[in-house]
C-alpha cells in the first residue's frame, strides 16, 4: 500500500536529538488524530531505537542517524537506521534485561520497550555496517 | 530538554523530585546528582517523586534500577511515587513494581 504522506530526515548522534526525533515523529503523526496513549507509545519507541542508534551504534561516537516515517491511513511505520557497528545476535540483543552495556546502566528493555509499545518491529542489522528498525504503530483514532 | 530536580530530607528519607523528560540524554546528567545526595548524609529510604516526569523510556528503567542497586547496598529501601499512566504502563512492563512500592 503507497503510504498518504511522508517524511525523511537526518540527524547527528547525539543523546540531545533523542527527544528531537521523538517530538519530530509525534508531530508527523498528528495528522493521523491518534489517541495521547498511542501517541505516547510511539514517541517511547523512537526514544528507544534512536538510544539504540547514539549508545550501541555509534558507540556514542560521532556518526549520522536516517528517520523516515511513512502515514498510512491508520498506521504509522518508523524507520530508524545507522551506519554504526552493527548487531552481532539480533536474537540475543532482542532478549529482555540483555545489555551489552551494563556499566552504562542501560536496562536492557530497548527492544522489548519496542517490541510491547508498538504493533510490529523489524530488526535488520549487519554487523560492520549498520542497524535498521522498522517499526509500526497501528492508531485507534483519538 | 532540561530536567529539573529537587531534594527533599527529612529522617533518613530522602525524596527526590523529578521535573521534565527522562531519557538518555537526561538520566547522563541527574545519575551523578542523586548518588552525591545519597552519600552526604545517612540516607534509609529512597522515595522518587515523578509527578513532573512527562515522558520516560528505558533509560529511566536503568536509573531506577540503578538507584535500587545502591541504596539496597546500604541496607536501605526505595519506592516510587505519583506516576503517570504512562510511566506506570513502562515501569509495569519492565518489573519495577515487584521491586518497590509504587503509589
Amino acid at each position: 500500500m503507497q503510504p498518504i504522506n511522508r517524511m525523511k530526515i537526518e540527524f547527528d548522534s547525539k543523546s540531545s536529538n533523542e527527544a528531537f526525533a521523538r517530538v519530530v515523529v509525534a508531530a508527523f503523526a498528528a495528522q493521523l488524530d491518534p489517541t495521547l496513549e498511542d501517541l505516547a507509545d510511539l514517541k517511547t519507541a523512537v526514544s528507544e531505537a534512536v538510544t539504540n542508534a547514539i549508545i550501541h551504534g555509534y558507540e556514542q561516537k560521532s556518526g549520522t542517524i536516517y528517520m523516515e516515517c511513512l502515514l498510512y491511513p491508520d498506521s504509522i511505520t518508523v524507520i530508524i537506521e545507522d551506519h554504526g557497528v552493527g548487531i552481532e545476535d539480533i536474537e540475543k540483543a532482542r532478549t529482555p534485561a540483555f545489555t551489552t552495556k551494563p556499566e552504562l546502566e542501560r536496562s536492557g528493555m530497548g527492544f522489548a520497550v519496542m517490541e510491547s509499545f508498538m504493533d510490529s518491529l523489524q530488526i535488520e542489522s549487519e554487523k560492520g555496517k549498520g542497524t535498521k528498525i522498522i517499526m509500526t504503530k497501528k492508531f485507534s483514532r483519538g | 530538554m532540561a530536567l529539573d530536580i529537587t531534594f527533599k530530607q527529612e529522617n533518613q528519607v530522602l525524596t527526590v523530585y523529578l521535573k521534565g523528560e527522562l531519557d538518555h540524554h537526561t538520566v547522563s546528567s541527574i545519575k551523578d546528582t542523586i548518588d552525591m545526595q545519597l552519600v552526604s548524609a545517612p540516607v534509609k529510604k529512597l522515595v522518587l517523586d515523578m509527578s513532573g516526569v512527562t515522558f520516560m523510556d528505558s533509560s529511566g528503567i536503568g536509573l531506577i534500577v540503578g538507584r535500587y542497586n545502591r541504596i539496597k547496598s546500604f541496607g536501605g529501601s526505595m519506592a516510587i511515587k505519583n506516576p503517570g499512566q504512562n510511566l506506570l504502563k513502562i515501569l509495569k512492563m519492565s518489573g519495577i513494581d515487584k521491586l518497590m512500592k509504587i503509589s
